[in-house]
């Protein structure tokens, strides 16, 4: 999808978040991205190279954290994890199920020196 | 000698969009306008939907913002019309952002009450992703597109209120399953709900009319 213009929303929060003169450099981001998100790992990690050159974070380090993905079952009303938006509930078998959880795209945290 | 040392960010990534959607979103409130960002592949029938549905809305007050890559084409037909449209072209961009659609607020000068159409860059995957602070995206499918579509790119229909299913008086030459699409489109989403239309011959119109009216009537009330 859009990966460029995530890096780049990406950019921004880690210069306002590095502003302070007494950080030199980003040597490292962990993001999470949530199963569902559609965001393509390699995709992102290319654009991640490009976006970041001239910042503190040039080189540093993108870590992805895979976010599972959940689901509530309108059948029974449970909510189950699942790895795709077309599982069916995997505790009664009901194709009825509203995603939950799965397109989160945040960053976490990051190493600074 | 530089200590490596932690900084907890924990913010989305699309947040700066998120804020710039609430903005627009609060303004569409106080305004009580009802907002529909409209998202499909491209030449599924956005535009020819939205000339026709003016066209049956008559006196009623609305607007249209009109997202393409490039050409002022679609805001020229829908101006054609009679309506007021902002033609916003994202370049290489493939979808609309709430700024841009916030600076598009600014030229249009909504009247209170009225409808707000937004029309986004043909694709089945970006536009999901980006709130504008609409009300609700609805999800235009054309039945020439293929009934798997759905499950393709379930991304965009999860995000939907509402598919609708155009061009259906195609439906007799290109051998279509509705069923096949309506079971398709409530396997990604249950809650979503579904009319099908022609845009060209007006067939099924008179119920995305009433769904509108009614989405609008129940926004003012509130
Ligand atoms: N037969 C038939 N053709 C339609 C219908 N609705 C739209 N079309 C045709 O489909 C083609 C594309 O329509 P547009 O309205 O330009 O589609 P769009 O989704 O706005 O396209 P983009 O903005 O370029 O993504 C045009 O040739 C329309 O005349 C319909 O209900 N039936
Ligand atoms: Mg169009
Ligand atoms: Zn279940």
């Amino acid at each position: 999808m859009h990966e460029m213009s995530l890096v780049e929303g990406m950019r921004q929060i880690i210069e306002r978040a590095t502003a302070d003169p007494g950080i030199a450099q980003v040597t490292r981001v962990r993001v999470e991205i949530g199963r569902f998100a559609g965001v393509e790992t390699a995709a992102l990690t290319f654009a991640w190279d490009v976006v970041m050159r001239g910042s503190k974070a040039e080189g540093a380090v993108l870590e992805i954290i895979d976010l599972p993905g959940s689901a509530l079952c309108y059948d029974c009303g449970k909510i189950a994890r699942i790895d795709s938006r077309l599982d069916p509930c995997p505790h009664c078998g009901s194709g009825k199920v509203m995603p939950e959880q799965g397109d989160e795209m945040r960053i976490k945290d990051m190493e600074v020196i | 000698m530089t200590q490596a040392r932690l900084i907890e960010v924990e913010t989305a990534i699309l947040s700066k969009n998120d804020s710039y959607a609430e903005g627009n979103r609060r303004v569409l409130n106080a305004l009580e306008v009802f907002t529909v960002n409209l998202v499909s592949s491209p030449g599924s029938g956005k535009t020819t939907l939205l000339c026709e549905t003016i066209r049956r809305l008559g006196d009623v007050p609305l607007a249209v913002i009109e997202g393409d890559q490039q050409t002022a084409n679609d805001a020229e037909r829908i101006r054609a019309t009679g309506a007021r449209a902002v033609q916003i072209n994202t370049g290489k961009g493939c979808h609309l952002d709430a700024h841009m659609v916030g600076h598009a607020l600014d030229r249009l000068r909504l009247r209170q009450g009225s409808f707000l159409f937004i029309e986004n860059v043909g694709n089945l995957v970006c536009p999901a992703a980006f709130d504008l602070g609409e009300d609700c995206k609805v999800a235009i499918l054309s039945v020439t597109e293929g009934e798997d579509k759905p499950l393709k790119y379930p991304d965009m229909f999860t995000a939907s209120r509402l598919a609708i299913l155009n061009k259906t008086d195609l439906a007799p030459h290109c051998d279509v399953d509705l069923d096949l699409y309506a079971a398709n489109l409530k396997r990604v989403n249950p809650d979503i709900e579904i009319i099908a239309l022609s845009a060209r011959t007006g067939e099924g119109m008179d119920r995305w009319i009433d769904w509108l009216q009614a989405r609008r009537d129940a926004k003012r009330a509130v």
